[in-house]
């Protein structure tokens, strides 16, 4: 439709004006802090690439051979990424559940509603609650463990157990929500021939899940698995922040919670947004090689 | 899985027996992992009744057999006597209602916001012709990649240099403009026919008309869906809050929350009464809105 310029830009002005003063200036103004020194009050020093060498660089000593810099910082991108492992079983789970609500069982309608809860609700009362389930003596999984005789191990405050009860936690938020009703979309558009073909050339329920039910969802999954990626590696600020403050010794900060801190607790305005632009190429770089990678993979 | 066949359709007995046993197995897996799932929500309800205190709980017979203290914290899913009064206690302790009216002013605000200035903009790039469209749209797609946290910081900066930070005004305008609102609801209105707009054209009709009487009217599952994700979204937003508010009368829920946790470590009875409150307009929403949730993601362009 040819319009005029000015209604052109009424209709655009109001979303572009914000959208210029707090997200593209932002990212802008953020890219040039990386390269300076900044605690807020003072005035800012141009410190080049000091930022980024204190993050993720790398020095040489004559005593301790090539070593990090900052430890610490792979250390937190070691967590963001072992947290993010919990994701193909989020889609495994996912996928299981999608396969069941399919089928007409009796009151597939209710299962929906109830799978798709946990998903919705969220936010600090959540992760209260999810704190308090770990509570290793009186959380409700240790209650269970020891209900079967088993001591269980004191979870958010164990070095070795807080990832995976973050990601147990994960779990039960995820595993019934979007990724089911994309699911759900998927399985309703494969082609039910392909599943008499394979019936006839002889194939039980298994066999068909994984030659006709996994490479017609592929699709989704790619999609799923890019999204999951890109939000994990932004992830975990809340959860950190709620129920371990990073802890313990560092074993849940996740590299959003390592900006927040360095940001707005330590005032090193510069280095955390060092850090965030950090986070972006990287989630930049990993999508680009889930294309490469996993893109080939997919069915269309 | 996609040609289930309906029980009535089969035939021979044996077959049918066999569906029958699978079904039932089926449906009970279903069951048991879906009561797996709601259990957590309900022993959070299940504690929020409860209270730690001895004396009260010596009173009311509670068991003590599993560990000295509070053991009937795990003891049963539901006490014996249930302690109404750990909700008044939440209201009481803390300006909680404050807190309430603060976050369902900011989700609501910058939910309305976000789906008048998106439209407005989706409108513009899914229809209008001029110069550098294209160019624009390709900004606000390319910036949906970015962290949050990277944009973070120079608003905060920004904020406070307005002398912005601890307003209203910092908590909701920043908000109201969605790239990936903008985004969605483009992709939705490209999808409507243009011919219903040329012929309202025809009638007389300007661009505005066209936008409020012919596309809003029928974009209703988009804009619905865009509302809910942007009110849920914000409804539970703790970062943007937690370096914008230090003010107590301007904390929204989840800052309340832990600022009631501050009070109240070990009551988890109560922080759990707390809990329950702030996801209680979730569930609403969820249960008011649950149609679109399946409707509406397909229109995130999912190719598949």
């Amino acid at each position: 439709m040819k319009v005029r310029p000015w209604v052109a830009t009424l209709f655009l002005a109001p979303n572009l004006l914000g959208f210029l003063a707090f997200t593209l200036v932002p990212i802008v103004a953020s890219l040039l802090l990386a390269f300076y020194s900044w605690d807020l009050f003072g005035s800012p020093r141009f410190v080049g690439l000091e930022n980024f060498r204190d993050l993720v660089g790398f020095q040489w000593s004559a005593e301790g051979g090539l070593t990090a810099v900052n430890p610490r910082f792979w250390y937190y991108l070691f967590n963001t990424l072992f947290l993010i492992l919990g994701l193909p079983v989020t889609m495994l789970g996912s996928l299981g559940l999608a396969c069941l609500l399919h089928r007409r069982l009796y009151g597939r309608d209710l299962f929906r509603l109830i799978y798709f809860l946990p998903s919705i609700v969220s936010g600090v009362g959540i992760y209260l609650l999810w704190k308090w389930i770990f509570q290793p003596d009186y959380g409700l999984i240790n209650a269970l463990l020891w209900k079967v005789g088993i001591e269980g191990p004191r979870w958010l405050e164990s070095t070795l157990w807080a990832k995976p009860a973050l990601m147990l936690m994960g779990f039960w938020g995820s595993v019934g929500g979007m990724n089911v009703v994309l699911y759900l979309a998927a399985l309703q558009n494969v082609n039910p021939e392909l599943y008499e073909a394979a019936e006839i050339d002889g194939a039980g329920g298994w066999r068909q899940f994984w030659a006709v039910t996994w490479p017609m969802v592929s699709p989704t999954s790619f999609f799923i698995l890019i999204m999951g990626i890109i939000n994990g590696f932004q992830g975990g600020f809340e959860a950190a922040y709620v129920m371990t403050r990073g802890g313990p010794a560092g074993a849940t900060t996740t590299l959003n919670y390592y900006i927040y801190e360095t940001g707005f607790e330590f005032f090193y305005m510069g280095r955390a947004s060092a850090a965030s632009w950090l986070l972006f190429v990287m989630v930049m770089i990993f999508t680009w090689i889930n294309w490469k990678v996993a893109g080939n993979k997919v069915h269309y | 899985m996609a040609r289930e066949p309906y029980l009535c359709d089969i035939r021979s007995p044996r077959v049918r027996a066999w569906e029958i046993a699978k079904r039932t197995f089926l449906w009970l897996l279903l069951l048991v992992c879906g009561v797996s799932m709601l259990y957590p929500l309900l022993w959070m309800v299940g504690t929020s009744l409860k209270t730690v205190d001895p004396a009260l709980l010596l009173q009311e017979g509670e068991s003590s057999s599993i560990f000295s203290t509070g053991s009937h914290l795990l003891a049963d899913l539901f006490p014996k006597v249930f302690h109404w009064e750990n909700y008044r206690a939440v209201f009481e302790e803390v300006p909680f209602g404050r807190y309430f009216f603060n976050s369902l002013l900011v989700a609501l605000s910058v939910t309305v916001g976000q789906l008048v200035t998106c439209s407005l903009a989706a409108y513009a790039f899914s229809r209008f012709e001029f110069p550098g469209r294209d160019r624009w749209f390709l900004c606000y797609l390319a910036t949906l990649m970015v962290p949050t946290t990277v944009t973070l910081i120079p608003t905060f900066i920004l904020l406070s240099r307005l002398g912005l930070i601890d307003t209203y005004f910092a908590l909701i305008v920043p908000g109201m403009f969605s790239a990936y609102g903008t985004f969605m609801l483009r992709q939705f209105f490209m999808g409507i026919p243009r011919e219903l707009e040329e012929a309202a054209a025809i009638d007389g009709c300007g661009p505005f008309t066209i936008y409020w009487r012919v596309i809003l009217p029928l974009s209703g599952p988009a804009l619905a869906t865009l509302g809910i994700f942007s009110f849920l979204g914000n409804w539970q937003n703790l970062l943007g809050p937690l370096v914008k508010i230090n003010r107590d009368e301007l904390k929204t829920l989840p800052l309340g929350i832990l600022n009631f946790v501050d009070l109240n470590s070990a009551n988890w009875p109560l922080l759990m009464a707390a809990s329950l409150i702030s996801i209680l307009p979730m569930v609403l929403i969820f249960l008011l809105g649950q149609r679109f949730f399946v409707s509406g993601v397909r229109l995130g362009g999912v190719k598949g």
